[in-house]
């Protein structure tokens, strides 16, 4: 444009009000001052109207004691701790179910995905029932189900049922023997350290190895043996230094052992089946986005289904897999705040129930649980960006 | 330019909205119908019936206030608020009047900025739980689990009383009410707990009635009242004497069917409260016959006490506290003069 205003050569006379840059960056200049103004005075407006009906009044709560019990909670909190001590008890049970659900969600969704393209027709058909009707029902209802089925179904206290191995179950939970270190079990705990870094440590070796000679190791089993059977030995060794408490029947409730609550159970097992109906379409696109002809090539190489799938097809599927897997851990955790339906203790739940009502600070705490979701939600497909990148076709 | 002024016009509108403090008087009988944050569905307080008809001892404080202000005692919306919704659906001006069996507490007084108008029920919290569990007390529920409503002072108290008991608790919280009946019916928890005349409401709702007891410990006072916002006097006078002028009408013997005979009445206390004397009714901002139309369309405080939550319903709570001062209870307003 400005070329051809010079190969033009403008006549002299013309005023600098009617030179089109000039208008069109003053244009610019004004839009921006009356949006900003705009922005000012609504925030302006806003501030004032909420203190006038006394709906703001600053972060002072957070020091306050709540006065109020968490059903569970990951960090110690009792009722005379503070409202910030509650929103991180909140926080973490948010992040707990968000991050189990998100590893069950992945493993079922990625073997319901290859089931799908079974070739067994009563696998794949049962795969295709799965994901119709799980995909097709409202998450919320979902919940509410298996909460009041999970509730409705499960024996009273005096008849809980006792499974061998020390677990009970009934409608107060799920309660498992929790496992107690007795002096020695530090070297167990440094044996499997030095297990877990040893086995990095071959696997690179031998990769290198790979690189230069084409000599393959046993990587599988070598790690295997590092992480799993050395601490064991060891473990043995020592004595057995682990005993395990076991949940005890009291007059209402079991005491002792691990509780897992009803409301965590439903919510996880709410989340990761419903997620995983999602993930298993996006994992059978990604599959079925590989072309054929790349495994008929590798089969004429000469190489067995199990490297051709493990070396050819995933990681090219991968490639089409992750940006949409990102979208389904994303909703699975904002999905998390449903958990407010059940009872279940989450972020939302503690934080923008609870403590909303009790302070009466609904602009301060709505504010600050939206930068919490915002928070994760970047975190995660930050991640998940950084995964996607190493994945991604390596041009050279 | 006609498109520049047509936006700083609409601008402007967006940010003229003032917080609706205070003229709620003018406002309400501009509008003609008075906005009334209620229960979602607790009986014998706020529940719509089965034909849509709101009925309830906060849903009639809320059909006096129409009746004094606007002479007709269904010219009401009634808004169903969350406990967790009803203080910023008042603050914000969307009701005029808060009747939801709200706890009168010091914070919500200040802090939130709300005027609690008097108490049209004196209430304490209490427990449900199984005849099963052959508990008596309260004080034998060490280590129980008990299902609640959150956003409630009661989800307070009961952390307080365990605590000051020292004894273990398991709370289950819920956003709804519902929920945390429903979840202490399924067998969730050992032990439901609100304010007593919830517990004999949401009892009737259980499965199997027969099976649950109310404990006699009351764990806490709970004053539960209409609440209007701070900085509207007027207002405020109008919704409190409105109350006054029920319990009143009961103490001067003045009901729903004696008011044209009570009109004639010789007493100079009736004469004043039902507007044959005096003007106080213009005092108030209202018509001289505020008060003749609270009693005449709604009843007095021991009538609606009677038909929503006393002999004459479901529930059959007794009056206790709620009596006349008179009579051995609380119930107490200031006289008309």
């Amino acid at each position: 444009m400005s070329t051809e205003l010079k190969a033009g050569s403008p006549p002299a006379s013309v005023p600098f009000y009617n030179d089109p840059k000039v208008r069109s960056i003053a244009y610019q200049v004004a839009l921006c001052l009356i949006v900003a103004a705009l922005v000012y005075g609504a925030a302006s407006n806003a501030i004032e109207n909420l203190q006038r009906a006394r709906i703001a009044s600053g972060f002072g709560f957070w020091n306050n004691v709540a006065g109020f019990d968490i059903s569970q909670t990951l960090i110690s909190y009792s009722n005379v701790s503070t409202y910030g001590r509650a929103f991180w008890v909140g926080l973490l049970n948010t992040l707990l179910v968000a991050a189990l659900g998100i590893v069950f969600a992945t493993i079922l969704g990625f073997i319901v995905g290859i089931a799908r393209l079974s070739k067994n027709w009563l696998v794949s058909k049962a795969a295709q029932f799965y994901v119709e009707i799980i995909r097709n029902l409202p998450l919320l209802l979902q919940l509410l189900f298996w909460y009041n089925a999970v509730l409705k179904a499960l024996p009273d206290l005096r008849d809980s049922l006792k499974i061998p191995g020390g677990l009970v179950v009934n409608n107060r939970g799920l309660f498992l023997p929790a496992p107690q270190a007795q002096a020695g079990f530090g070297f167990v705990e440094l044996t499997f350290l030095f297990g877990v870094l040893a086995a990095i440590a071959y696997s690179y070796w031998a990769r290198k190895r790979q690189e230069q000679t084409g000599q393959q190791a046993p990587v599988l089993l070598v790690s295997l043996g590092l992480i799993v059977a050395l601490p064991l030995v060891v473990f043995l060794i020592a004595g057995m230094p682990l005993t395990f408490d076991y949940p005890q029947a009291g007059r209402f409730n079991i005491s002792g052992g691990l509780e897992i609550v009803p409301e965590f159970a439903a919510l996880l097992f709410g989340l990761s089946i419903y997620t995983a109906a999602f993930i298993a379409e996006v994992v059978r696109a990604g599959i079925l986005a590989v072309s054929h002809g790349q495994t008929e090539a590798s089969y004429s190489l000469g190489m067995k289904p199990g490297p051709t799938l493990r070396l050819i097809v995933v990681p090219q599927a991968m490639r089409v897999i992750i940006p949409p897997l990102t979208s389904q851990y994303l909703n699975l955790t904002k999905n998390s705040s449903l958990a407010v339906a059940i009872g279940y203790p989450d972020l939302v739940q503690v934080f923008t129930g609870t403590v909303l009502n009790q302070t009466g600070q609904a602009v301060e705490v709505v504010a600050i649980t939206m930068a919490v979701y915002l928070t994760i939600s970047l975190s995660t497909s930050f991640l998940m960006n950084l995964y996607n990148s190493r994945m991604k076709l390596v041009e050279r | 330019m006609k498109r520049v002024l047509s936006v700083v016009a609409l601008t402007a509108a967006i940010f003229a909205v003032q917080s609706a403090s205070a003229q709620t008087l003018k406002q309400v009988k501009d509008r003609g119908i008075l906005n009334c944050g209620s229960n979602t569905g607790l009986a014998g307080f706020g529940l719509p019936d089965a034909q849509g008809k709101w009925t309830g001892l906060d849903v009639d404080t809320c059909r006096a206030v129409a009746a004094a202000v606007l002479g007709d005692p269904n010219k009401v919306k009634f808004v169903p608020l969350s406990a967790k919704d009803r203080f910023t659906a008042l603050q914000s001006g969307e009701v005029d009047l808060l009747a939801r069996n709200t706890t009168w507490t010091s914070s919500r007084d200040t802090q939130l900025g709300l005027n609690f108008t008097g108490v049209n029920y004196y209430d304490g919290q209490g427990f449900l739980v199984r005849k099963g569990l052959k508990v008596n007390s309260a004080l034998e529920l060490n280590e129980a689990s008990v299902c609640v409503q959150q956003g409630t002072t009661t989800e307070l108290n009961l952390a307080d009383y365990f605590r000051a008991n020292n004894m273990k608790l398991k709370t289950v919280t819920f956003a709804s009410s519902d929920e945390a009946v429903k979840a202490y019916d399924s067998g969730r928890c050992d032990a439901f707990t609100t304010d007593a005349s919830g517990l004999y409401a949401e009892r009737l709702r259980l499965a199997t009635p027969g099976d649950h007891i109310v404990l006699p410990e009351i764990i806490s006072k709970e004053p539960l009242g209409p609440a209007v916002r701070h900085g509207d006097d007027q207002w405020f006078d109008v919704v409190k004497w409105t109350l006054f002028a029920m319990i009143n009408a009961e103490e001067l013997g003045i009901t729903s069917k004696n008011t044209d005979e009570m009109l004639k009445s010789s007493s100079p206390d009736v004469k004043r409260l039902l507007g044959a004397e005096g003007a106080f009714g213009e005092q108030l901002g209202l018509g001289k016959d505020w008060a003749l139309n609270i009693v005449k369309m709604v009843g007095n405080y021991g009538e609606v006490f009677d038909r929503n939550v006393g002999a004459g319903s479901n529930l059959k709570i007794d009056r206790g506290l709620n009596k006349l001062w008179n009579k051995g209870g609380l119930q107490y307003a200031p006289p008309v003069r």
